[in-house]
């Protein structure tokens, strides 16, 4: 899987009528199977991007090619299900649904593309993120690392080409900060997954091969 | 998983409030189904097919009154009949069975309503081809009697009860002679539940049941068209028969004698008309044709009792009714808008629930369809649950109902019209899940991540 950026333009519109750019990506690309860390301080532009690379927000103009496809010019019907089949999201929350059990939320993560939910399979992610006896357990039963390991379950359940983590250890303690980052890393080399992680901690971001600071893309951040 | 199971699972995770909400449209069916079952006890209290005749004659008047009185036995009578005109009834060619009644006495105790009859009253058929039934034995002794269900229970009378009636009229006078129960009559589910049945004889041989021979003359004569003579002279052995057994001059202790015909008089007739088939004559046809030809003269009335109770059905009791399905239909709606609130106020906490499902895939048709689902799920299953209710209240209501009223009710009853409120609930259903579920199809996904 490659994912290539051009020209991708974004701006809101503020309260006051004015235009506030946030991104100006004249090009940025990531290679099959690559893992890379987009650090920034807040404010940069970091999550509109990942969102516009996931098919969550539209940019104003530009192109976001993932496998092929420029996923700006597919309807939004077909991008959600292009994001359910092809791309995982790894929340800075986890945003794990608290009625769902740890299977069941990855078996939630399975049901909106066009394959079967495969129940073994789910199990067999879970297994290998150390959850196999926590089946059954709600988030709130679950630790702050568990329910992190059940939320990367969850993102690569449907087998995607590339995962987007927005600030995975965000909400970790910092002794459990390098285990989630290694095994969002080995999970990803195992699947053959390419890896795009965003952070604000350049000590994190250093962990991966590739270091991007998002100023180094986004134009808007650069002094004029 | 599927879109169904997503929504029980949100539906679980809320259990509270989607219980409460639940319960709401459970009652407000549940009501429903008492009102339906209401409609329909209320329906089957006055379906004169439970009636077994065609025609009831009576005097001229109100011909609601005379159902009322003859069939409800709730209303005092309109006036009387001789028994020449019974007995010329009864040989009408046209006629199968005609069966004097004689009302207007109620008992001491419990106030029941009194008719005399014959034992032939009870060969007739009810609602349809059911059978009167007795305990013991059907009065056919001058003093004997027979007692609905409802009037054995409550009065607590059981064969060998002897009792006295209160004759009708202001005086409230009580009448000296005992009748003996004979026989308790089998619940009918008619007004025939509330109704001791005297042998007819005995109701006569009352005294003051007679009519005073001047009187019953003049009366004879006026009904018949005839004069006072030719009446006179029809009865001359009546007459002669009454002078010599003077009332007054003795009492009755010791021995029984017979009512002379011409003091006997009815309050009304039953009829059942003879049916021909075979030679194209039906038993309504003649009635119809019966009661027509009565209406042209000045004597009687004969009244289809479907008639004017059809037209106070409609005009008072069918608006009742009506009224009171249309305030259940409100409770329903007002139960869908509490549902509506519930799922509608739900959504500011689920914003997220519902971008995170949008960021994991799901299109806004998914999750506009998910909140649809937990709506109709919401609804059916009150829906249902209010159809149980509502039947298994009545299992343990309707003995209480029963005793306290006499109405018959049968709670496993179904009305084809419950079949229509699953449809309804479930369009109820999707009304108040549109708008919650347009607001998860316009969720911001990024806003709310």
């Amino acid at each position: 899987m490659s994912l290539e950026l051009v020209n991708v333009k974004k701006s809101y519109r503020e309260p006051n009528g004015d235009e506030l750019p946030v991104l100006d990506i004249p090009k940025f690309s990531l290679q099959a199977e690559e893992q890379a860390s987009l650090v920034g301080s807040s404010g940069g532009g970091k999550t509109t991007l990942l969102n516009i690379i996931a098919g969550i927000t539209t940019p104003d103009s530009g192109s976001v090619v993932v496998s092929g496809t420029d996923i700006t010019k597919l309807p939004e019907a077909a991008r959600d299900r292009f994001r359910a089949e092809r791309i995982g999201f790894v929340f800075q929350t986890f945003n794990l649904l608290p009625a769902f059990s740890a299977l069941e939320n990855v078996l939630l993560g399975m049901s909106f593309s066009r394959g079967k939910v495969d129940r073994a399979h789910a199990r067999e992610l879970l297994g290998e993120m150390g959850l196999s006896q926590r089946l059954s357990h709600l988030p709130g039963q679950l630790s702050v690392g568990e329910q992190q390991r059940v939320a990367i379950a969850r993102a690569i359940a449907n087998r995607p080409q590339l995962l987007l983590a927005d600030e995975p250890t965000a909400s970790v303690d910092p002794t459990n900060k390098q285990t989630v980052l290694d095994l969002i890393s080995k999970v990803c080399a195992d699947h053959k997954i390419s890896l795009l992680v965003v952070t604000h901690d350049p000590e994190i971001a250093g962990r991966f091969p590739r270091t991007v600071p998002i100023a180094e893309i986004n134009t808007v951040m650069q002094p004029a | 998983m599927s879109l169904f199971t997503i929504a029980l699972k949100s539906i679980r995770q809320r259990l509270l409030a989607s219980s409460l909400t639940a319960l709401s449209v459970a009652l407000g069916v549940a009501l429903m189904i008492a009102v339906l079952l209401a409609n329909n006890i209320l329906q089957r209290t006055f379906n004169l097919q439970q009636f077994g005749y065609d025609l009831i004659v009576g005097p001229k008047g109100s011909q609601l009154e005379l159902v009322l009185s003859t069939v409800y036995r709730i209303a005092p009578p309109i006036e009387n009949l001789p028994w020449r005109y019974y007995e010329e009834l009864k040989q009408n060619k046209q006629i199968a069975t005609a069966v004097p009644v004689a009302l207007g006495d109620r008992t001491e105790e419990g106030g029941f309503p009194i008719l005399g009859t014959t034992v032939e009253y009870f060969n007739v058929p009810y609602a349809g081809e059911r059978r009167f039934r007795t305990s013991d034995a059907w009065p056919k002794g001058k003093w004997e009697s027979v007692v609905g269900s409802q009037v054995a229970r409550e009065n607590g009378w059981k064969v060998g009860q002897e009792f006295r009636m209160v004759h009708a009229g202001q005086d409230d006078h009580v009448h000296d002679e005992r009748f003996t129960v004979v026989g308790i009559l089998e619940q009918t589910g008619t007004p025939n539940d509330r109704t001791v049945f005297v042998n007819l004889e005995g109701f006569f041989a009352i005294a003051g049941h007679e009519k005073p021979v001047e009187e019953a003359i003049a009366r004879e004569a006026d009904f018949f068209g005839e004069t006072y003579e030719e009446v006179s002279q029809r009865y001359a052995s009546d007459i002669a028969e009454i002078k010599a057994h003077d009332h007054s001059s003795h009492d009755h202790e010791g021995h029984d004698h017979a009512t002379p015909n011409l003091q006997k008089e009815v309050t009304a007739i039953l009829i059942r008309m003879k049916s021909e088939e075979g030679k194209g004559y039906l038993a309504q046809t003649r009635a119809i044709e019966f009661s027509s030809k009565l209406r042209e003269g000045f004597q009687a009335q004969a009244v289809n009792p479907m008639v004017p109770m059809q037209r106070l059905m409609t005009n008072l009791v069918g608006n009742v009714r009506q009224l009171l399905l249309y305030l259940t239909g409100v409770i329903i709606v007002v139960s869908g808008i509490s549902i509506f609130v519930s799922i509608y106020n739900s959504m500011s906490d689920r914003r997220r629930e519902i971008a995170i499902m949008r960021a994991l895939g799901a299109d806004r048709m998914k999750v506009f369809t998910i909140i649809l689902l937990e709506s109709i799920t919401l609804c059916l299953a009150g829906g249902i649950f209010g159809i149980l209710l509502g039947h298994g209240g009545l299992i343990l209501l309707a003995p209480i109902i029963e005793a306290q009223s006499g109405l018959a009710i049968d709670p496993l009853l179904f009305d084809p019209k419950e079949l229509i409120l699953i449809p309804v609930v479930t369009a109820l259903a999707v009304l108040i899940g549109f708008l919650p579920g347009l607001t998860a199809y316009r969720t911001d996904v990024a806003e709310n991540l």
